[in-house]
């Protein structure tokens, strides 16, 4: 049975398409047969992100408009088996996204995916609202920073009252906190939100904290999933992330600022 | 104040000042979520019917929905201008 998981936040900028691609590669690096939809309209960048803007033919509203089919739209990534890319389209037209287009599609995607992966657009209006619609799941992506909680805790609520599950008064949908761009020196120093402040603000299980890291700007001049970067240690925390979200117990990692030896410090402090 | 304080003095955590902030704000915003679409309505309407009667204004009215155990209650607030009392009976007499 296919799982939905929206990718949701309200506020822009927080690193929704990161995450969302860094979890659609995580889970099909699994096994999961994975399909990742960019539901914003008119501002297209996940193709970019995973690395396959130069690919796209057809894209979602094609489909729902019956000009392509699935198949001749979904892009099979290179690097990942058992991963598909849908990209959205340019167009202007807000209203592009028909519900009952939408419901046609997910409705088929269901039959043949393990996991489909929502990228929600920023915001509360039709593109948000479609996105979150049909979701089982919602990884909700937060900065440990006043608006973006606050934009938070909004989504949750319109989870609990607009979604599909909510409508037909189902199991509410599953919700995650995953916790992005965290500092553990500035939270050390008072200057940020700690993971402990968010989730008592927001109530909602936390799946994982994504360390501030300069990888992610990296990763994506490429195109390349964070997550496919060893080295990195945001990637490295999108799979602990990943691992948690199909039932793996996890420590969480990069609550704490890092360690650093005895000169290092010393000499990373005077240079500072 | 040490000498030491005054080259170094401390700052307030401002992630602190934050989470209160957010705290007020969000309690708030919940709690306004959870109304129903015919409160501000039935706000102005009350509103409508009282000035009839008393010089009261719009932010003198406070319609609110609460819970009290398994019961909702509807609660509404109407702050008297002082003297009030002798104006609306006034009123009410030629009606």
């Amino acid at each position: 049975m296919a799982k939905v998981i929206v990718v949701t936040s309200g506020k822009g900028g927080v690193g929704k398409t990161t995450t969302s691609a860094a979890f659609a590669a995580g889970l099909a690096l699994r096994g999961h047969k994975t399909v990742v939809i960019d539901f914003d309209v008119g501002l297209r960048n996940l193709d970019l992100v995973m690395g396959c803007e130069r690919r796209v033919v057809f894209d979602f509203i094609n489909v729902i408009n019956g000009d392509a089919n699935l198949n001749q739209a979904l892009i099979r990534d290179k690097r990942i088996d058992n991963l598909y890319i849908f990209p959205t389209s340019q167009t202007r037209d807000k209203e592009a996204l028909k519900r009952d287009g939408v419901d046609r599609v997910m409705a088929e995607l269901k039959k043949d995916f393990d996991y489909i992966i929502c990228d929600s657009p920023a915001g509360i209006e039709h593109g948000a609202l479609t996105a979150l619609y049909h979701a089982d799941a919602a990884v909700i992506v937060t900065n440990p920073e006043v608006s973006s909680v606050r934009d938070s805790d909004r989504i949750i609520g319109i989870l609990a009252s607009k979604s599909r599950r909510a409508e037909k008064r189902e199991k509410p949908v599953e919700e995650h906190l995953l916790l992005t761009r965290y500092s553990p020196d500035r939270v050390q120093k008072g200057e940020m939100l700690s993971v402990e402040d968010v989730k008592e603000i927001l109530s909602v299980p936390l799946l994982g904290i994504i360390p501030e890291s300069e990888t992610v700007l990296k990763a994506s001049n490429t195109g390349m999933p964070v997550i496919l970067d060893p080295g990195s240690p945001a990637g490295r925390a999108y799979e602990d992330a990943v691992a948690r979200f199909v039932g793996e117990q996890r420590e969480m990692r990069f609550q704490l600022p890092e360690r650093r030896g005895f000169l290092r410090g010393w000499f990373g402090r005077a240079a500072s | 104040m040490s000498l030491f304080d005054f080259f170094f003095p401390k700052r307030p955590a401002t992630a602190s000042i934050a989470k209160e902030r957010l705290q007020i704000v969000l309690a708030h915003e919940r709690a306004g979520r959870d109304s129903p679409d015919f409160l501000p309505r039935l706000q102005r309407e009350l509103l409508a019917v009282v000035t009839k009667y008393v010089a009261v204004h719009e932010d003198m009215i406070r319609v609110n929905l609460g819970k009290a155990g398994s019961a909702s209650v509807l609660e509404i607030n109407i702050e008297m201008p002082a003297g009030a009392g002798s104006k609306a009976k006034a009123k009410a007499v030629p009606a």
